[in-house]
């Protein structure tokens, strides 16, 4: 059993500060600052100063033109989001996208890695068709999704024509659930390669001798799967279904080309209102408290998750 | 070898249609669009769909490269895409060395900071940055992509590299401080050629990263003539919503960079994403 002694794939390296005590035992002076400079004050300049500058924003009715003033609201940004039901109606569609989408890539993407987990001639080959979608940008893969599921397109065709599931056209991206039903398609198409490939790696870390004792035991896949491989990958699991839960609050591009929130609205994610508030209703203020509500949302449901993955590992080993 | 690998014949079968499906209907959409670049406007929306183009034209690929300026995009995207990618490559890797072989006071909150970036969405920084940009005078400029670009990557390819830099052995660079090298030959003439499986790693991921790179290039960008691929391609559909063919022509040249890097270098995105993601 010492195999199943030895911690799974570890989550993170900690910095290797013995290593590098042992090489420099003498201060180092002004060189690792120098070479620290440019990146830091650029990283800085550019991501720290506007993080906090977001926070600051949201206290006020941010006016952007010269010569008009800030006017500070306090917490009323967010006293304002709260009985915005657009803003409401954003939080649930991104819910709804979150909840399609993560279960489904998690479940697709363990399934092909599990499939692919083998030696076989042609796995290099599915390896890179699975990638393709990832490595492709959202807007090209948006415009080809939004032209299968035109109302001529050819998804209303296999629906209606060749299987005779549906009477008549489904307006996919006219009516607000269908256009979800339709992004989250896409989110789970382009997705699925991402959660297979890192799953793919972490099965690489599975003890076989393992394994194969258990088979020889006369454990079913389904039993040796709960028993061996499950625990190994388990870090790996939370791994990808944090970064899925925070790739769905960030649920964006394909909104906006697919509907652009519309009809009247209908089908806004918390990122695209935002987006409409700040770059088109000049609501700056307002805009920068939805940025801070939802990297909070980010933050803690990170955290949770972690938390709750973390203690179901303990008991695992 | 055991049971366990051998399987069933059934079972391999079935463990190959499964896999077959699945990459057919990973494909279908790509082929799909292929095929209505090659076709002309009256048959982009048929019932029952053309998935053969007949007749096939090449004059939706004329058109985008000829009349409706995408060459002019595609070395916008490349322009940069290549400055932003060797930028930040530099930045990052000297910020890994500083982090990787070096003790100094405040080494570990300062990387705890960095690390910061990689948990804040990039989107959500995206109203600030907007208004520091203009502060800057840097909107509607290639230079106000490549800054926010690099600033964007620094903390990935920083934690990446350092994780590789670190790996080096101590010796190697105590044997050239010895002949008298200092920190700035080591680095270029140690660290970086001893690394170029990283270096290559943060490459191609940056490199796509800011080929594909959509949101912020639409918030800054307002001169036509400045526009990204993307961009552009988003835009030109937003104008003419029926013109699938030429969409579909500028999506296939837009692309075809990406699929290049992405089948040349797949081992180096394997590697990445293990040790990006799983390894820490």
């Amino acid at each position: 059993m010492t195999v199943l002694d030895r911690p799974p794939v570890r989550a993170s390296a900690p910095v290797p500060r013995t290593a590098a005590r042992a090489r420099r035992p003498r201060g180092a002076g002004l060189t690792p600052w120098l070479f620290l400079a440019p990146g830091m004050i650029l990283f800085l300049a550019a991501i720290i100063y506007p993080m906090m500058q977001a926070f600051q924003m949201s206290l006020y009715d941010w006016k952007v033109l010269k010569g008009l003033s800030s006017e500070f609201l306090g917490f009323d940004n967010y006293r304002r989001a709260f009985d915005d039901p657009i803003f409401w109606r954003a939080l649930v569609n991104s819910g709804v996208y979150m909840a399609i989408t993560v279960p489904i890539q998690v479940v697709l993407g363990l399934l092909v890695a599990i499939l692919l987990n083998r030696k076989a001639p042609a796995r290099a080959l599915f390896r890179v068709l699975f990638y393709l979608p990832v490595v492709t940008s959202w807007v090209v893969v948006s415009l080809m999704f939004k032209y299968l599921f035109a109302d001529n397109g050819v998804i209303n065709w296999a629906l209606r024509d060749v299987t005779g599931l549906t009477d008549g056209n489904i307006s996919w991206l006219g009516d607000r659930w269908t256009a979800m039903a339709a992004i989250s398609v896409l989110g789970i198409w382009k997705g699925v390669g991402w959660s297979m490939m890192i799953f793919l790696a972490a099965l690489q870390g599975v003890p076989r001798d393992l394994e194969e004792s258990a088979a020889v035991d006369g454990a079913g896949a389904l039993a040796r799967f709960r028993a061996v491989t499950l625990p190994a990958i388990f870090p790996a699991l939370a791994f990808v279904v944090v970064m899925l839960v925070i790739g769905g609050f960030n649920v964006f591009t394909s909104v906006l080309v697919m509907t652009d929130g519309g009809p009247a609205q209908q089908t806004q994610v918390l990122l695209t209102y935002m987006y409409q508030l700040a770059f088109a209703d000049g609501e700056y203020g307002y805009g920068a408290a939805m940025a801070v509500l939802l990297t909070i949302a980010v933050f803690i449901i990170s955290i949770l998750q972690l938390r709750a993955f973390r203690g179901r590992m303990g008991s695992a080993t | 070898m055991s049971a366990l690998v051998t399987g069933s014949r059934a079972g391999t079968a079935a463990r190959w249609g499964l896999l077959a499906v699945g990459s057919i209907v990973m494909v279908l959409p790509f082929l799909y669009m292929l095929s209505t670049s090659f076709k002309e406007q009256t048959f982009v929306l048929t019932i029952p769909p053309q998935f053969i183009p007949q007749p096939a034209t090449l004059q939706n690929y004329r058109d985008a490269w000829g009349t409706q300026g995408f060459p002019r995009y595609f070395l916008n995207s490349l322009v940069v895409t290549v400055l932003s990618t060797a930028g930040s490559l530099l930045i990052s890797s000297m910020m890994a060395y500083a982090f990787a072989r070096f003790r100094f006071r405040g080494r570990e909150v300062l990387f705890r900071v960095l690390l910061i970036g990689l948990m804040v969405p990039t989107m959500m920084l995206i109203i600030p940055q907007f208004l520091l940009a203009k502060y800057l005078g840097l909107l509607d400029s290639m230079a106000g992509l490549v800054v926010f670009y690099i600033a964007g990557s620094l903390s990935l390819n920083t934690f990446l590299l350092r994780g590789f830099f670190a790996e080096i052995p101590a010796e190697l660079e105590q044997a050239m401080e010895m002949d008298g090298a200092g920190p700035v030959r080591r680095f270029f003439q140690l660290i970086l050629p001893l690394s170029r499986p990283a270096l290559a790693t943060a490459t191609i991921f940056s490199f796509l990263a800011n080929w594909d790179e959509f949101a912020w290039a639409l918030t800054i960008i307002t001169t036509p003539e400045k526009n990204t691929l993307p961009v552009a391609i988003n835009l030109f559909h937003g104008q003419n919503s029926t013109l699938w063919g030429l969409v579909f022509a500028a999506s296939v040249i837009a692309i075809i960079p990406v699929i290049v890097i992405f089948l040349a270098f797949q081992r180096h995105f394997v590697q990445g994403l293990t040790s990006g993601a799983v390894k820490g």
